[in-house]
């Protein structure tokens, strides 16, 4: 493995070898056992558990996160499906009868599910802790032997997984692979039974990419530009501390799910910003750059492309909150643009940031078209009270998933798929979601030698024929009629 | 579109297949392949062309593949007529909205999944079952309410011509279109960007598909193959065991079918009374030249032909058939043909073999067999026969394939409420039944919240007080909640 004080590069050959390893450990058997896949989702909770200050302390470190958003929406939020995976595992497990066709009879059908084998889990930076291990319940409780590799770009975070995995997991069967570009290279050169993936476009397509040389199945969390539509018959001041809470609140904007931009009605805007300026001052103070209960940028690369789409020439002077920025601790004040133009770097790439763009249009409805038009983003939101918008959104409007009047909470409710479509992603997990993309659900069917049909079998004569096409079609009378001619030959 | 026009040398190149998708999006935009009335019209269509032109698709598929007229009517006309009527009947409740629970961490809500059509896909068929293969696909992608690109396979080129000329007969046009051709064709369609792609056919080409699909981040599904193994117990009724193998092998297209019988495993001891029983039954089935009967399939084309020759040739393997072996090079036929431990290594045991030659190869105890078989590519199916009770317990334990069957070979694909899929090697996703709605299909979770209820301890700036709350309002424990409110 990558090891701090030694020379040893994890290369494609450390690789194979560590696939093999987990190949001959899956074989055994052993992680198919529900007293296994317990055991070690009981680890996970207990190290969770036992070192949420330390899991505090590293996400301070990669991100200055504050502690609230890493107690409630990486901490609880991982021991919260932890917890109901634990509590529904051993109904999962169960082969699953299924009804049977006429054309079968007679027989008895079920679905059986199995793991897939020896899996890899590549995460994210910005929720490093629930990233990392969220899609890993999932692959333990569907019996698999799992690879993690976390984000290199959240170094302490990482780290503390090794250590942590290490020490409280079953190390035969679950394994951390720290490092970076070269590491990761070195992973997918390799057959995997699936490769789950948490990140961004690009490197989607290069694990997709090297996934198809294996035929290996892949799940990809991506992102996207997720809207906010905004109507003017709302609550507003819940509307607004929703919204604040579902861009700035999540990481500073750096979250999948974040609110991307606001769409709302010229006549509206004003009355928006405006509250929102409150909203903000009330949680963040008037000096938002010092506030502790925002996370910073993750690292300079990202500081870079984040003040570069605000500076862009025509989008500098849209500005109508905010811009502030400190390079040295890597802040950016929370901004809000108003009207920037529609081709401009910050309305055509995912933002990732604390900046909201604000477009308004003259007709609400047009945002339906607007969003469609794009690229499918993993969520899209809407604040209003008018059941008819709501129904129109909710069958109209196309994205991972849509939450009516708040952001990103409808990944808290683990019966609802998680997940993108188009460029947003593919797959998706939490709940039982989380069990069925690491689980291969195996047809079985059963017949008894009794109940033979001779009319299958060749010599094809006329009278069998006649028989196989009534009793395909289902009508008793054409049946009888067709079994008696062919008796009688 | 395909180059059947006499007119003109319309080449079907990247520009046509880009402009054909621009068409379609356009198509799909407008929103009319979304509705109930439009899918069920469209399925009602591919009833009636496969009713009123039975007799032109079993004269295809004749021509393509000399396919008897019974396999033909059983095997892709019956089963696609029973999948669309299958899909007919269910599609109202497949499109309805799923409630779904809610949980406490978004009181008050409501949540439910609304499956939506993913837009424009594209299928891709194989050459062996070329009619069922082509639309059992396509039923999906309607009744999921996309519109679709059809590319049947141009190794079949009379099923592949009889395809595209009904479908532009009884179908809507602007959103149902048949490509017919071969590499070039199916290249420019992959430079495009679809919503989804499903492939079925070998494992070469899948990759290629996969790597297509991977830079547009296109979610594909492969229905591949395998070398389906066939577990034969002594303990089993022989006749019907046998009888079952042969309409598995060689009833099957002879052969020439992703689920069809590989291979045979067996004890050392009950050989010998299996292969006889074969012997007899194969005698009764197909007389005893088979080369001339009527009821087989011949192999596809030249290319095939070879390949299987090639097989049989092999020096370590010819001396091992104890039945058949004879060829027909000119009507492309060869004789079902049975062989008696084959080498490990030989080329007839490390590929698939899609033919009419069975290989048996025995072993001393059958579930020892059953582990090993983990250690190579997992097939599309795999085959148990066996009266006891605990063998069958193990073998749906310890062996892993797309689907398992139990004392018989192919049927589980006859149920529309198994899913119909392999792992692995032998491919991903599945479909039949509700399965191909949900494979062209995008699950769209959707959560309701209205204004009330909002709790404060989410919001900046960020007190102990808020943490200890929210804390104990994600653990679930009512107990801890009413500690936090309280400020415990």
């Amino acid at each position: 493995m990558a090891s701090e004080d030694g020379k040893e590069v994890f290369d494609a050959e450390a690789a194979r070898l560590l696939l093999k390893d987990l190949r001959a450990n899956f074989a055994t058997g052993k992680t198919r056992s529900y007293e296994w896949r317990v055991s070690q989702l009981k680890s996970l909770l207990k190290l969770a558990t036992d070192h949420e200050e330390d899991i505090v302390h590293a996400l301070r470190s990669d991100l200055s996160k504050p502690t609230l958003e890493t107690v409630v929406y990486e901490i609880a939020l991982f021991k919260s499906s932890c917890e109901f995976i634990l509590k529904k595992l051993k109904q999962w497990m169960m082969p699953e009868k299924v009804k049977n066709s006429i054309i079968t009879f007679p027989s008895s059908s079920e679905i059986v599910p199995e793991p897939l084998g020896v899996v890899l889990v590549i995460s994210a930076w910005n929720y490093p802790f629930l990233l990392s291990l969220d899609p890993v319940i999932g692959a333990i409780a569907a019996g698999n032997a799992v690879v993690l590799k976390p984000s290199e770009v959240a170094p302490a975070t990482s780290t503390l997984l090794a250590k942590l995995l290490g020490e409280y997991m079953d190390n035969l069967a679950v394994k951390v692979v720290e490092g970076a570009i070269p590491e990761t290279s070195a992973l997918l050169e390799h057959k995997w039974d699936k490769i789950f993936y948490t990140g961004n476009t690009k490197v989607g397509r290069i694990v997709l990419t090297a996934a198809a040389k294996h035929l290996t199945p892949v799940a990809l969390e991506l992102g996207g530009k997720c809207p906010v539509i905004v109507d003017s018959n709302i609550n507003l001041k819940v509307a607004t501390n929703r919204i604040i809470a579902g861009k700035w609140g999540l990481n500073n904007g750096q979250a999948c799910i974040a609110a991307d931009h606001i769409i709302t009605t010229k006549d509206f805007a004003p009355k928006l910003i405006d509250t929102l300026k409150v909203g903000l001052e009330k949680f963040f103070g008037n000096d938002p750059l010092m506030s502790e209960d925002l996370s910073c940028i993750v690292n300079s690369n990202h500081f870079s492309r984040l003040t570069k789409l605000l500076d862009e020439d025509r989008v500098s002077g849209k500005i109508v909150h905010g811009g502030q920025r400190n390079k040295i601790n890597l802040r950016i004040s929370p901004t809000i643009l108003l009207d920037v133009p529609e081709d401009s770097l910050i309305m055509k790439e995912e933002i990732f940031g604390p900046l909201l763009p604000i477009i308004t249009v003259e007709n609400l409805e047009d945002s339906f078209n607007i969003i469609n038009s794009r690229e499918k983003p993993l969520a899209a939101y809407l604040f209003t009270n008018n059941k008819t918008l709501v129904e129109k959104f909710a069958r109209n409007v196309t994205a991972g998933g849509l939450l009516i009047n708040d952001i990103a909470l409808h990944l808290t409710n683990p019966h609802l798929p998680f997940g993108g479509v188009g460029e947003s992603g593919m797959g998706s997990y939490h709940g039982r979601f989380s069990f069925d993309t690491f689980t291969h659900k195996k047809a079985v069917l059963y017949r008894p030698f009794i109940g033979d049909v001779t009319a299958r079998y060749p010599p094809y004569t006329p009278e069998k024929q006649g028989l196989l096409r009534a009793l395909l079609s289902g009508n008793i009378f054409n049946i009888i009629l067709a079994l008696f001619r062919w008796l009688k030959s | 579109m395909g180059s059947k026009d006499a007119k003109k040398e319309e080449a079907f190149d990247a520009e046509a297949a880009r402009s054909l998708v621009n068409d379609l999006r356009g198509r799909f935009a407008s929103g009319k392949t979304k509705s109930c009335e439009w899918r069920v019209s469209q399925l009602k269509a591919m009833l009636k062309f496969t009713n009123e032109h039975e007799k032109d698709i079993i004269d295809a598929l004749r021509s393509d593949l000399s396919k008897p007229m019974v396999e033909s009517f059983i095997t892709e006309i019956a089963m696609l007529k029973a999948s669309c009527e299958f899909t007919l009947k269910g599609l109202k409740r497949w499109m309805m909205p799923e409630k779904v629970k809610t949980s406490i961490t978004t009181f008050p809500s409501s949540a439910e999944i609304v499956p939506e059509p993913l837009g424009v896909v594209l299928v891709i068929s194989a050459w062996n079952y070329p009619f069922l293969l082509a639309l059992d696909p396509v039923i999906g992608a309607i009744a999921a309410g996309n519109a679709v690109v059809l590319k049947p396979s141009e190794i079949a080129p009379a099923t592949s011509s009889l395809l595209a000329k009904l479908v532009g007969e009884y179908m809507d046009s602007s959103a149902v279109k048949v490509v017919e051709g071969a590499i070039p064709e199916t290249s420019a369609l992959l430079e495009q960007k679809w919503d989804k792609i499903f492939y079925t056919g070998n494992g070469k080409v899948g990759r290629i598909v996969l790597a297509a699909a991977a830079r547009f981040l296109t979610p594909v599904a492969l229905e591949l193959g395998g070398k389906c193994p066939v577990f034969v117990d002594s303990d089993v009724n022989v006749k019907v065991m046998a009888r079952r193998v042969i309409a598995g092998k060689w009833g099957l297209n002879n052969g020439q079918a992703c689920v069809s019988a590989d291979h045979i495993i067996t004890t050392k001891d009950f050989a010998p009374k299996l292969i006889d029983a074969l012997k007899v039954e194969l005698e009764k089935f197909y007389g005893n030249d088979p080369l001339k009967s009527e009821d087989l399939s011949r192999i596809v084309n030249s290319n095939h032909f070879a390949r299987l020759a090639k097989l049989l040739d092999d020096d370590k393997v010819s001396g091992k058939i104890v039945l058949g072996g004879q060829i027909e090079s000119k009507d492309l036929k060869i004789a079902p043909t049975i062989l008696l431990d084959v080498p490990e290594d030989s080329l007839i045991m490390n590929e698939e073999i899609f033919g009419p030659l069975l290989p048996v190869i025995t072993v001393d105890r059958l579930e020892d067999s059953f582990r090993s078989y983990n250690l190579k590519e997992k097939p599309l199916a795999a085959y148990l026969f066996t009266n006891k009770k605990k063998l069958k317990e193990e073998f749906v334990r310890n062996v892993s394939a797309g689907g398992l069957l139990i004392n018989d070979i192919g049927l589980h694909l006859a149920n529309p409420h198994l899913p119909f899929g392999g792992v692995g090697e032998s491919g991903m996703g599945s479909y039949h039944g509700k399965f191909s709605f949900d494979t062209f299909s995008h699950k769209k979770p959707v959560l309701y919240r209205s204004f009330g209820g909002d709790a404060s301890a989410r919001y900046p700036p960020y007190a102990p007080w808020k943490l200890k709350l929210l804390k104990a309002l994600l653990d679930g424990s009512i107990f801890g909640i009413i500690r936090a409110l309280l400020g415990w």
